[in-house]
């Protein structure tokens, strides 16, 4: 193991230089994010602010989320990237692994504006990893035609599965996560009971047999567009998407779509900062600056996702083009429909259903 | 000049050193400089291909998680007979290395490792790594066995035990549908859990439908190319060549929009009547887009080997086979086929490979049913961070992708491939 590492370390010397020359000019970071308008929104509440006060230059780089990439320059002991915006699962991962730095959530984080410590500030359940800065909720929700059921408007999980009064072509992510939790909402098991029916291998069953009702209605998406842009096409009747993609879907370009917030997937995105990174200093400096209540509640005003921290809630307010009130839009308003993921759960599990998930959709 | 070597010993160059050396002199200034000359290629090729396909093949066998980061229990387990829970001695050498391994924050690789052979073991050890900071003392069997329900069973040990090895099989296993019992004996994954050995059936016959279909559309195009006038021809080459110098992202989107339900192909059938609005015909997101779209995208490198190759064949011979009364058809199978057997080969060796390591249209456009083996490579390179089970994968199809090359020099011969 340790001597293949060498030459991949010399492999990638060559890089390694072009990192350190531009170390010494002035501070800049490396923030990687999930790009789109979820990056658009980072840049307007927290980027642009931050580096209007400090001088600091903020470059924005894409990527897919998957911690292989990070996986890679921390082996390789060239980490490129200052701070990257990960979801939960992954913090918890790379936590254990010791890619990312642990954090004391009170000594480095911003306390509410009524001095309220950070780590009571934030939801409770949302600080679920030492290396991780919650930043918002969102979910992942099914979204449906509302032009495609002559008037009728599914409303439950057991709509979606119900093929026979809402036909037509489903589009499902390509991962037994969250599809397995919604066909057991579907065959009736009550959203807080779903990870104690899965836990049994009786439940797994009934979940994947319960799939196998709609397997031949479903395309499978792997990458985030494509949901909300099979359903703008009107190649899906239903899809399952980012609750804030499917908004600016409805929202900002007026596709006839509307949510469907029953059995809606709840799950936290935030920050983690790569444990050997270069400039951990400066990202910390930063990270007290974006997480604080007020750059929380900035972040509502470009997208319908609901910040982290208690205290950002009433401050959340309207879209900053549109002038729409966002408190409706919020997954966190529809909290009681829906159920939060299942992490450790899926920690364990997520290898053995991955795969049985693969051959099921092989036979 | 043959008694003139009897007699003056070695024959003298100009100079009077001895031929042989001052001529080994010349060749070697040569040599250097040819080898100076590939050596930016030779080490380009080495950092970017050899050693990376190297590492990979190696971390399919790698297991170095337990023996590096659990070095204590490794040793304790050494003469464990298997047969029950291990004693007391293992135990405080597992708190240790749990203690050991929470404070160095490696420890959850080695839940990571333990988890791909039996669900639950990575919070196990997670969880446990957690509580055993907090053990001061022994006994320290008691404590562990109320970390985690796993920890008293004996299966637990045998997995543990068995990865103490620092290579293992347990990667190609899986790859080949293979696992161990809870004995520790090598057995079938259950049905329900049986994917790669399909997909790469599938992989290998969906390359070679695409092989077979690129020879069918290629050659009418290549003998037509080959055959008229130049100014004709280098107009329909330009048609080949287009699509050849677009980025295949493009146009595996543009193969998106014809032919999704809603799109080109699907309204042009239903705008003639040929199917019902209703019903519109599922071309992509199955099989077939991603055979439409591959054949399409590989079809160049079938119709540039079988067109340079029929471009060198007279015409003269065809004439001639004419002339001597056999009608054209004959004379086409029997005198003009033959000779571009080569070109076929050429151009179905590059398909049938390039199809086999096929990503990203199959990924598009393939659905469920037209993804391929590297759709699974990419996703365990990716998503699940499971390399070991990547590279043991990447490795059988390199393997058999030599097989089948050594297969083709022994039936076809790879002298007799032409590229030009």
């Amino acid at each position: 193991m340790n001597t293949m590492l060498k030459y991949s370390k010399f492999a990638l010397a060559g890089v390694a230089l072009a990192g350190m020359a531009s170390a010494a000019q002035a501070v800049e970071l490396n923030v990687v994010s999930w790009g789109g308008a979820y990056t658009a929104s980072q840049m307007n509440a927290y980027h642009k602010p931050y580096s209007a006060k400090t001088g600091v230059t903020i470059n924005s780089l894409d990527y897919s989320g998957g911690l292989a990439e990070l996986r890679a320059q921390t082996e390789a002991g060239n980490v490129t990237w200052d701070l990257v915006d990960v979801v939960l699962a992954d913090a918890i991962t790379g936590c254990d692994e010791g890619i990312f730095r642990l954090i004391d959530i009170d000594k480095e984080m911003a306390a509410a504006p009524d001095g309220t410590p950070a780590s009571k500030d934030f939801f409770e359940g949302t600080l679920l990893s030492e290396c991780f800065i919650p930043q918002i909720i969102y979910s992942t929700a099914f979204a449906y035609r509302t032009d495609a059921f002559g008037g009728k408007n599914p409303s439950t999980m057991a709509d979606v599965f119900d093929t026979k009064n809402f036909p037509g072509k489903r589009t499902l992510q390509k991962s037994p996560k969250y599809n397995l939790e919604w066909a057991l909402i579907a065959d009736g098991v009550p959203v807080s009971d779903v990870y104690d029916v899965l836990d049994t291998d009786a439940g797994k069953d009934r979940a994947f047999k319960k799939l196998a009702t709609i397997k031949n209605d479903v395309i499978w998406w792997t990458e985030g567009a494509v949901p909300a842009q099979l359903l703008a096409d009107g190649e899906v009747v239903f899809g399952t998407g980012y609750n804030g993609r499917l908004f600016s879907a409805i929202v900002e370009e007026k596709q006839p779509l509307a949510m469907i917030w029953d059995g809606q997937a709840l799950d936290i995105d935030g920050w983690a900062v790569p444990a050997k990174g270069k400039n951990v200093a400066e990202v910390m400096k930063y990270l007290y600056f974006a997480t604080d209540t007020q750059r929380l509640a900035d972040q509502a005003k470009y997208i319908s996702y609901g910040p982290a921290r208690q205290s950002s809630a009433p401050m959340v307010s309207t879209h900053a083009t549109l002038g729409i009130e966002m408190a409706p839009h919020m997954p966190t308003q529809y909290a009681d429909q829906g159920f939060m993921t299942g992490f450790s759960w899926w920690a364990d599990n997520g290898d053995e259903m991955n795969q049985r998930f693969a051959a099921w959709l092989l036979q | 000049m043959a008694e003139d070597t009897v007699q003056g010993g070695p024959v003298l160059a100009a100079d009077g050193t001895p031929l042989k050396a001052s001529l080994n002199k010349a060749m070697r200034k040569n040599r250097i400089r040819a080898l100076l000359l590939v050596t930016p290629l030779f080490l380009f090729i080495l950092f970017s291909f050899l050693i990376p396909i190297f590492d990979m093949t190696f971390r399919s066998v790698d297991n170095w998680q337990l023996v590096e980061l659990m070095p204590k229990t490794t040793a304790a387990l050494a003469d464990w007979d298997g047969k029950a829970i291990p004693e007391e001695p293992v135990f405080a050498a597992l708190v240790e290395d749990l203690k050991n391994g929470a404070k160095s924050r490696e420890i959850g690789k080695v839940g990571t490792r333990l988890n791909y052979e039996k669900s639950g073991m990575r919070s196990m050890i997670t969880g446990s790594a957690r509580k055993a900071v907090k053990v001061k003392e022994g006994p320290y069997k008691p404590q562990v066995l109320k970390f985690h329900r796993y920890w008293d069973d004996l299966e637990t040990w045998t997995v543990i035990k068995r990865n103490t090895a620092p290579y293992t099989i347990g990667y190609y296993l899986n790859a080949v549908d293979m696992k161990y019992d809870k004995q520790g004996d090598i057995v079938m994954q259950p049905e329900n859990q049986q994917i790669y050995g399909k997909l790469f059936l599938r992989t290998f016959a969906i390359s070679l439908g695409i092989t077979i279909i690129c020879v069918i559309l290629a050659y009418p195009i290549s003998y037509l190319l080959a055959t008229l006038p130049i100014r004709y021809s280098n107009l329909l080459m330009i048609f080949v060549l287009l699509p050849f110098w677009t980025s295949l992202l493009v146009r595996t989107t543009a193969w998106i929009a014809m032919l999704q339900s809603q799109g080109v192909l699907n309204d042009l059938f239903v705008f003639f009547g040929l199917v019902d609005d209703a019903n519109r015909l599922q071309l992509m997101h199955n099989l077939a887009g991603t055979v439409i779209a591959m054949t399409h995208i590989l079809l160049p490198f079938m119709v540039l080997p079988l067109y340079s190759v029929m471009k060198t064949i007279p015409p003269s011979y065809m004439r001639a086979a004419l002339s001597m009364g056999a009608n054209p058809l004959v004379a086409f199978v029997r005198v003009y086929m033959p000779q571009t057997l080569s070109g076929i080969g050429a151009g179905s060796i590059l398909v049938f490979i390039l199809s086999i390591g096929y990503y990203i249209t199959p990924a598009l456009v393939g659905g469920t049913s037209g993804t391929l083996i590297s759709n699974q490579i990419a996703y365990h390179m990716q998503s699940s961070l499971n390399w070991g089970l990547a590279g043991a994968l990447g490795a059988l199809l390199l393997a058999s992708v030599l097989v089948l090359y050594m297969l083709y020099n022994k039936l076809v011969g790879i002298d007799n491939m032409r590229l030009g």
